[in-house]
């Protein structure tokens, strides 16, 4: 079996312990290793690896670096938000591989644009400590990279070559390779895929790791329920890990209760999947929190008790900051030329096909809000209030305090003081139940419901 | 002034600030009108003593309320890392995901209120959890970078603080604090928190210390809290996260969520992904209407303070709560406003504290004064139901007078003390009545009261109908209730009416013996089960309803209900028919309207309509609807507007202009306008008030016309 993983430039018990940790991922490791080569060599300048979220990328490398004693950087750019931190935070991991050995210069090295950070680099690498390795520098959530400056990708792809130093650079990313390409011209990577984790390797990996007071089939029993229940759900290795995990003691109640063996799988079956269900839809979807769950789970209640988080959609409003919003909503979904139709009096018969726009046919809740300005949620706010109310300060306040809530968002600019223009978030069953308690019927108002 | 420089330039000479400069304080202010200074000055300070009073109580009850939510944020906070900790090894929780213990605050729309429970709860949690805690505003934070840096700023200063109190050697030099701030990132947060942690435990054992940190865990968890949820970019949030949840086992984090909507904005904000990374629970405040509620309890409707709001002005504070803000924070300070406006307009209101204190006063008034108190509405009317003697030593005899004031206070007195015991009761029993006739809310039946003859109403007709037909038991729980009421108001007056109560509950408890034996006997009936004998008996029956005058516990009803009528009828008095309630009364709803309804379009058009009514020159002084010569130059401009259509022709505009302006210098229009040529400074000042009237938003240029300008507002021709 040692077939799987062996490398000439590699120790072998480190490879052993490779084996051991990284689970359903040989191919890709043996891979990587051969891409690396033995230290000294040159390895190729960039790698692209991209797969679903919980493939094990960042984890295959963490652990392979590391198991290997490989000299590397691991970035991550969510963290690293500015291409300043980015390079220091190379730059420093770099100089704690040269300084080992002399500690007096262990100064902070502070770095601005990518220019200096090729000459630092060059510096520190020509290092006697770092001759003959390989350093690898990963960049872990690399779509990041995206938003930073427009040299930053092409400048790493081809680091190797501009420092002229041993080193390869790693990205590690959720997206593809196409949808990352800075432009034209620039180094392309060696592009590598994880894929996802089928079934049998997902039962494999959660498996591995069982409590040590119940025996490995037990728990491998519970797994197999647990993604019956899961699985068509969530892939996501962690999440079902940590579901593993809270919902495990409710699995060994009978057990431990002494109503049932661990052997006795139907009855254990019929005590857990239930449970499992509602699971699914309360703290899998974060309605309540993990540590809402296991107290439920210790007092032996029904999560029904528990309201959710969704429980609490309603939001109490002022009266006129509810039909601010109403006016709001009209005029996100009703066409500017039917307002006459709804707010004049005595406005004649218009026939809804007659008077429209081919366009204007397709429903306008399908197509989502339409801006609007000011003037024109005023004109129908004053319309649709039964009494006469002053213009004052108070009533455009609440405007913007509807802004500062997110029930109306601003369209533009922030800065745009004349004509601002806005447009309504909130949903129509919102909307409707805001409406219910000012009895205003809605549906009467509405273009789309004529 | 000279300069030393010899290059040409601007300079700036900053005016010296030695020049003396007259400063009023608010106390100045008060005495502006009046002759007698002194007066004002006890007012002012009555005023002051007054407003402190209500305040405190207004802050003890705002802690009141928050007790119970704060109570348990503060537990969860408390316990949420200690668990992680605790049971670190366990396979269990190496198993699970590491998550971010972040508490969703449910606060509601009022964000206004929010600052300050906010400050409260940031000063609770120093107290007794946490030295770090950061708050975070949405504006302030528009990249991860804002966030961190504010982060860094919160908690490093703060440590800095705690340091230089403890006057050990300061640990973080200046040059170094820089450095970690141009860093900000969370490594280097979490290599402070763990030297910090490292620190505070090897000092801990040595010293004991009766500082407020003695309450803090051993390793106190770092608090973020972010005041307002909805204002922060979902993208800045999410990333946040992120890095946080990579340090959390690092770094104790807590997050805290201030939401104003409902909760359902965290799943709105933060994906799936991100979402699963906090470990969330809900906290929900007291709603805003429950926190009014309480306020107007204790500001309004109790008689240990001696201002009083009349049933417009409590109106106008309503109204722009319920329909504008749900501020409470605004409706205080609507309060004050009106204490401050009474205070300052109304001279006699230096009667208006404490009845020894104004019984004091009432000795000390002078002649004008006396003067001002029998020419109130309210005392004339008292003095014309009086007997000839009387008025005739009202009107003239100062010392008469005071005594007679005295009285009258103490009878004014009285009433409030009465008042609100006897509205609370009302208010007890008709809570439960369907559709609440006279008012869900205490508040709305006080409002009822003030505004007239509570009894004369249709509602109160209709509600002691309803009462009419209440069950016993339900009777007897409402009469329960006003015992309470009764009880805890501790008012001597009410003693009589308490043991009235009392002695009906009784009577009506002792009924039931009498009610049971009737249905005992029906029940007899009913056992002989002949369907012809039924028949018979039920008829009997119905007969002798109809005939029966009314049961026991009916006359009972009628007279318990009898009882509180009258009750009503002798307590619940508008206040305008008691004398002298002028002072302590405030009544200027229109001012109050005016201060707190800001109009800024309204104002403009008076400004430019009316320009008199800001400018207070007596030459500008014109009829409606006719220009002033003398205007300043926009007026002008904005009245010839006013007259225009939709789009203004320039030339058009000019030449009426300069007509108007050249009438005021005196100069014979005509001369210019043959010529057809406008002078060049009126021409300026034209330009000048269009280009203003553009700034204001009335105008803009437009490419429909050439010359021509679009008008912005409708209205005019």
């Amino acid at each position: 079996m040692m077939t799987s993983l062996e490398h000439p430039g590699y120790p072998q018990d480190g490879l052993l312990r490779l084996e051991e940790k990284l689970l359903c991922r040989e191919s890709q490791v043996s891979l990587l290793l051969s891409l690396f080569g033995e230290p000294h060599q040159y390895s190729y300048p960039s790698i692209f690896i991209y797969g679903h979220t919980t493939t094990g990328k960042t984890y295959v490398m963490q652990t392979v670096l590391a198991e290997l004693e490989l000299p590397h950087a691991f970035v991550s750019c969510v963290e690293c938000f500015t291409s300043r931190m980015l390079f220091e935070h190379i730059l420093n991991k770099l100089q704690s591989y040269v300084t080992s050995s002399e500690i007096s210069q262990s100064l902070y090295i502070s770095c601005d644009s990518f220019s200096d950070f090729v000459r630092l680099f060059k510096q520190l690498i020509s290092h006697q400590d770092l001759k003959n390795q390989t350093f690898y520098i990963v960049l872990d959530k690399a779509e990041q990279l995206r938003e930073m400056e427009a040299n930053l990708l092409p400048g790493f792809l081809r680091l190797q070559e501009m420092t002229d130093a041993n080193v390869t650079v790693i990205f590690l990313t959720e997206i593809v390779w196409e949808k990352l390409h800075p432009n034209m011209g620039c180094f392309e990577p060696l592009i590598l895929y994880f894929p996802d984790y089928s079934k049998v390797e997902l039962q494999k990996i959660l498996s591995h790791d069982h409590p040590s007071e119940y025996s490995a089939e037990f728990y491998a029993a519970y797994i197999n329920i647990l993604l019956g229940v899961f699985y068509t759900v969530c892939r996501d290795l962690k999440e079902l890990k940590h579901l593993a995990a809270i919902n495990f003691a409710k699995f060994c109640e009978p057990v431990t209760k002494d109503e049932a063996t661990e052997s006795d799988t139907r009855k254990l079956w019929k005590n857990i999947e239930p449970h499992l269900k509602t699971a699914m839809q309360t703290v899998y979807l974060r309605e309540i929190s993990s540590s809402q769950w296991e107290k439920l789970q210790q007092e032996d209640r029904e999560a029904g008790q528990l309201k959710g988080l969704s429980a609490y959609a309603h939001v109490e409003l002022p009266y006129y900051s509810k039909f601010l919003l109403i006016a709001g909503y009209l005029a996100s979904y009703n066409p500017a030329r039917t307002d006459r139709r709804f707010f004049v009096k005595h406005h004649g018969k218009i026939k809804k096909t007659k008077f429209l726009k081919k366009h204007e046919k397709t429903n306008n809740h399908l197509l989502g809000p339409k801006p609007f300005p000011l003037d024109r949620l005023l004109a129908i706010f004053y319309s649709i209030v039964d009494s006469r109310i002053a213009p004052t300060a108070n009533i455009f306040s609440q405007i913007s305090s509807l802004v500062a809530l997110q029930l109306l968002t601003l369209v533009g600019h922030d800065d745009q003081l004349d004509g601002p223009k806005y447009k309504c978030a909130v949903s129509l069953d919102f909307i409707r139940a805001v409406a219910r308690t000012v009895s205003f019927d809605l549906i009467r108002y509405l273009y789309d419901f004529l | 002034m000279t300069t030393e420089s010899v290059s040409k330039g601007c300079f700036v000479f900053k005016p010296s600030t030695k020049k003396k400069k007259m400063t009023f304080t608010a106390a100045d202010y008060f005495g502006e009108h009046v002759k007698d200074s002194k007066d004002s000055k006890v007012r002012f300070e009555t005023c002051q003593t007054l407003w402190q009073q209500m305040k405190s109580e207004a802050e003890k009850l705002q802690e009141d309320l928050n007790r119970k939510v704060f109570d348990s944020l503060l537990e969860f906070i408390r316990k949420s890392h200690s668990n992680l900790l605790e049971k670190m090894d366990e396979w269990r929780h190496r198993m699970r995901a590491t998550e971010i213990p972040a508490a969703a605050l449910v606060l509601g729309v009022n964000v206004p209120d929010h600052a300050m429970t906010f400050q409260i709860l940031s000063e609770q949690l120093r107290e007794s959890v946490t030295p770090y805690v950061v708050s975070l505003e949405a504006k302030e934070c528009q990249g991860v970078k804002h966030i961190l840096q504010k982060v860094f700023g919160q908690l490093l200063g703060h440590s800095i603080r705690l340091e230089a109190d403890d006057e050990t050697d300061v640990q973080l030099h200046p040059a170094e604090l820089r450095q970690k701030k141009m860093l900000c990132s969370l490594a280097s947060l979490a290599d402070w928190y763990t030297s910090v942690k490292r620190k505070t435990v090897s000092v801990m054992p040595g010293k004991k210390r009766s500082s407020p940190t003695a309450g803090h865990l051993q390793t106190p968890p770092v608090v973020i809290i972010f005041k307002d949820l909805e204002s922060f970019h979902a993208k800045v949030l999410q990333d946040f996260i992120v890095i946080c949840s990579q340090y959390v086992n690092q770094l104790p984090f807590t997050l805290i969520f201030g939401i104003a909507t409902s909760s359902m904005t965290i799943h709105k904000t933060l994906p799936h992904s991100v979402s699963s990374l906090l470990c969330i629970e809900l906290f929900q405040s007291v709603s805003c209407t429950e926190h009014l509620a309480a306020v107007i309890d204790k500001l309004v409707l109790t008689h240990s303070f001696p201002f009083r709001l009349n049933g417009k002005m409590l109106q106008v504070l309503i109204t722009v709560f319920l329909y504008h803000d749900f501020s409470v924070r605004n409706f205080i300070k609507g309060l004050q406003l009106c204490i401050v406006e009474h205070f300052y307009s109304q001279p006699l209101s230096i009667l208006c504290c404490s009845l020894d204190e104004a019984e004091n006063r009432t000795k000390n008034l002078t002649h004008e004064k006396c003067e001002m108190i029998r020419q109130l509405p309210s005392f004339m009317r008292y003095v014309e139901n009086q007997e000839p003697e009387k008025q005739v030593e009202l009107l003239t005899s100062d010392t008469f007078l005071k005594k007679e004031i005295k009285t009258l206070l103490r009878h004014l007195h009285n009433y409030h003390e009465n008042y609100i015991p006897v509205l609370r009761c009302l208010h007890a029993l008709t809570t439960s009545l369907p559709k609440f006739p006279l008012g869900k809310q205490i508040r709305e039946m006080h409002s009822a009261c003030l505004e007239r003859n509570v009894w004369e109403s249709e509602e109160y007709t209709s509600a002691f109908q309803l009462l009419r037909m209440m069950a016993k038991d339900e009777l007897v729980a409402a009469l329960q209730k006003c015992c309470d009421v009764l009880k805890t108001s501790g008012v001597k007056q009410q003693a009589d009416t308490l043991t009235k109560v009392e002695e009906f509950i009784d009577q009506l408890q002792k009924l039931d013996k009498i009610v049971e034996d009737e249905t005992v006997a029906q029940k007899s009936l009913q056992k002989k089960t002949d369907l012809y004998q039924l028949q018979k008996t039920l008829l009997e029956m119905k007969d002798s309803r109809k005939s029966k005058k009314l049961s026991k516990f009916e006359t009972l009803r009628l007279e318990v209900l009898d009882f509180i009528d009258s009750i009503v009828r002798m307590h619940l008095k508008p206040p305008e028919v008691m004398p002298l309630y002028e002072v302590v009364y405030f009544s200027g709803a229109s001012t109050l309207r005016k201060h707190l309804n800001a109009a800024p379009r309204i104002a403009l058009h008076t400004a430019l309509n009316n320009p008199y009514y800001y400018l207070e020159n007596e030459e500008l002084k014109s009829e409606a609807g006719t220009i002033s010569n003398s205007a300043p130059d926009i007026c002008i401009a904005y009245k010839l507007h006013l007259e225009c259509g939709r789009l203004i022709n320039l030339c058009d505009w000019l030449e009426a202009f300069a007509t108007v302006v050249a009438a005021a210098s005196g100069v014979d229009p005509e001369s210019d306008l043959v010529a057809g040529q406008v002078d060049e400074t009126i021409h300026a000042r034209f330009i000048r008030a269009v280009s203003e009237l553009e700034f204001l938003g009335f105008v803009k240029p437009t490419k429909q016309k050439t010359d021509h300008v679009a008008r912005l507002t409708w209205g005019g021709c």
